[in-house]
């Protein structure tokens, strides 16, 4: 059977599960759909937060990114896992027990006002729409590869499937789904990472291999690093850019990860506090099988690329490269003539040129000819960092079920955090727009309905910016972290470990702190607000980290505002001192 | 529970925050950046230190730490009866 049959199997049948289970706990009441009734277990809800929480960009684009960047990619590794130790001890408990269902309630209600409840809501709507359109996006690529179907009707299948399970079987299909999901991604991924470690050094565990030592008894890093300097990268594992913006990204990463709504709300799906704490670290463990082998894999899959391309005649390249040539995402120019691949440092495209452009011709050689080329570039191959975790068990020459798999895996990772986020996003208008603030006297099956219709037209937009993309998605996806730590995480970590903090404080810094990121952002990554030079970068410290910059400005204007405004009610102080008892939380979730 | 027992409560639990968030700062700012230099000097098995750090060793112990976190509250929890 070749890998089409393989994959057209493989995605079957994980399909069929995800509906099936979705059919099966079909939501009845408003608060089952919402948070799954308050029942599910902390094994259980560690599962699916994982699986909400590893996105494709964690299960396509991580590996990827590390094995091109080296050192540089641990701002990833440690920003997107530090982030749960901080959701674990600094928000989730206080939140369970407070015991709505939404972050916006939270602020809405420590703050007694609308306006940050209001603040709160468009955050959250814009945090999880940039992220969802980057979900629908991964869908549509990885069907695009493995089912030869065209992007755009990969993504239309995939609006289809998420509308499913989402609307119909609410926040309870999605956790049980999600558990499914988790399994089958963790699978997909450990599968070619043990095989290639086995291969590679001959240890099981990929953590394992990352250290170990090839045939040659040099240790797999060293050589790593010795081909780089060869072909004149920097080298592995020491990477380029400065110390103290791998700080602030790291720092805004995690900050950002524990602000991000759609995770914060799957702890209120738990009976206890307790629960919700156990949780938070089994969902942590979960994600930490992938992100520690993830950068085993960047350097199993660098060393192989470059050991398999690099001064070797094209015309014995094997079939992965030309049929990586056939999505665009590959492309090579043979500049000196000698018939030789010639893979070094620096871009093999024009200067500012993203992907590389086909005349429609090919050579004698057989490669497609490209139209934007840099001939005075040495460096002849273009490969897209994207395709490093799809064509890494290609490379290794693995079988064809292990290559069909993963892509499964990349499904079951977009798809996964696409309904998450629709859940987000169909609850903040439905319950904390509509019924808060629009009409509060709605039925329950009146809110019902309007949560489900918000849900629709989400996925509709989300599939619209899947099929069409604003430019740069990764840009976008960078803003999202920036935004969630500089507006929500300050509100809410003062709003419990700080009892004199007020409305006027809170909501002066979110909007001070998102205010100056989004400035910054749009400063520098869309260069839309005067220059944007590299040289002008407040402390050389990149867009992508500025978030942690927006939150530090956040808290201090919250607590020097709070200083010189009454302080809040009774009852609010009352509130405060009551969330940080976990006993007594479990009164709320008695159906 | 009375406000003085609640007030006890609370500041234990502000101390174990205050210590299992020095050990997340050490292990991934300290050990993992600003150290970083420093610590590739030493070798662990095939890995650079610092490097293993930023890569492997700071998400080992982001997982120990939560874990650590829930049994320490849970003691607590039950030591001020908060556990019902």
């Amino acid at each position: 059977m070749d890998i089409k049959i393989w994959t057209y199997i493989l995605v079957g049948l994980t399909f069929a599960l995800y509906i099936g289970i979705a059919i099966w706990s079909r939501a009845g009441s408003t608060k089952e759909f919402y948070v799954a009734g308050g029942g599910v277990s902390p094994l259980a809800n560690g599962l699916a937060t994982a699986a909400d929480w590893m996105s494709a960009a964690s299960f396509i684009s991580m590996a990827g990114i590390i094995s091109f960047a080296g050192y540089d990619g641990s701002v990833y590794l440690m920003g997107w896992t530090g982030g749960y130790v901080l959701l674990a001890l600094l928000l989730a408990p206080y939140l369970r027990k407070f015991g709505k269902f939404t972050v916006p309630d939270f602020i809405g209600d420590r703050y007694y006002s609308n306006v940050a409840r209001t603040v709160a809501v468009i955050c959250a709507l814009f945090v999880s729409f940039t992220y969802v359109a980057g979900q629908m996006r991964g869908v549509g690529v990885v069907f695009s590869r493995f089912l030869e179907v065209e992007v755009e009707l990969g993504v239309v299948i995939g609006m289809i499937i998420v509308f499913f399970y989402a609307v119909l079987g609410g926040m309870k299909g999605i956790t049980y789904t999600q558990v499914a999901q988790y399994c089958v991604l963790i699978f997909a991924f450990m599968v070619p990472a043990i095989f290639i470690s086995i291969q590679m050094t001959g240890h099981v565990l990929p953590q394992l291999g990352f250290g170990g030592s090839g045939a040659d008894g040099v240790p797999l890093l060293e050589r790593l690093d010795g081909l780089h300097e060869e072909l004149g990268f920097a080298a592995y594992t020491n990477g380029s850019k400065s110390m103290i913006d791998v700080f602030c990204i790291t720092a805004a990463l995690m900050v950002g990860t524990a602000g991000l709504p759609h995770v914060i709300v799957r702890f209120f799906t738990v009976p206890k506090v307790k629960d919700a704490r156990k949780s938070a670290g089994y969902a942590l463990l979960f994600i930490a099988i992938l992100y520690t082998a993830a950068p085993a894999v960047a350097v199993f899959a660098r060393t192989n690329l470059i050991e398999t391309v690099s001064q070797k005649e094209y015309t014995s390249m094997p079939a992965w490269v030309s049929n990586w040539e056939k999505t665009g995402l590959l492309a090579w120019e043979d500049k000196n003539g000698d018939g030789k691949v010639q893979y070094l440092s620096g871009s093999a495209l024009m200067p500012g040129q993203k992907k590389p452009e086909f005349t429609g011709d090919t050579t004698a050689l057989g490669n497609r000819v490209v139209a934007n080329m840099n001939p005075d570039a040495p460096n002849e191959l273009f490969v897209d960092r994207d395709i490093m975790v799809l064509a890494n068990p290609e490379i290794a020459k693995l079988p064809d079920w292990v290559i069909a798999l993963v892509a499964a895996g990349g499904l079951a990772a977009a798809l996964s955090t696409a309904a998450g986020l629709l859940l987000v996003i169909s609850t903040s208008v439905a319950h904390d727009f509509f019924k808060k603030q629009v009409k509060p006297d709605i039925s329950e099956k009146g809110e019902l309905i309007a949560a489900r219709v918000a849900a629709a037209v989400a996925v509709i937009i989300a599939g619209y910016f899947g099929i069409d993309p604003p430019d740069y998605v990764a840009a976008v996806v960078a803003l999202a972290f920036g935004l969630a730590a500089a507006s929500f995480f300050p509100a809410i970590v003062l709003g419990i470990f700080s009892k004199r903090m007020n409305k006027e404080g809170a909501i002066a810094g979110m909007i001070i702190g998102l205010g100056l990121t989004i400035f910054y952002i749009l400063k520098f990554k869309f260069g839309l607000i005067g220059s944007s030079s590299k040289a002008d970068l407040w402390f050389g410290i990149s867009p992508e980290g500025f978030g942690f910059v927006g939150m530090l400005v956040n808290f201090a204007v919250a607590l020097l505002i709070s200083r010189f405004t009454p302080p809040p009610p009774l009852e609010v102080q009352e509130l405060v001192e009551e969330i940080r008892l976990p006993s007594g939380a479990g009164e709320a979730h008695n159906h | 529970m009375d406000k003085q027992q609640a007030k006890k409560y609370w500041q234990a639990n502000l101390r174990y925050l205050v210590v299992l968030l020095s050990i997340w700062f050490l292990v991934s700012y300290v050990c993992g950046i600003l150290l970083v230099d420093q610590l590739n000097g030493i070798q662990l098995g095939g890995f650079k230190l610092g490097f293993w750090f930023a890569q492997q060793g700071a998400i080992y112990v982001f997982v120990l730490l939560i874990f650590v976190y829930v049994w320490l509250m849970n003691k607590l929890d039950h030591k001020y009866g908060q556990d019902a």
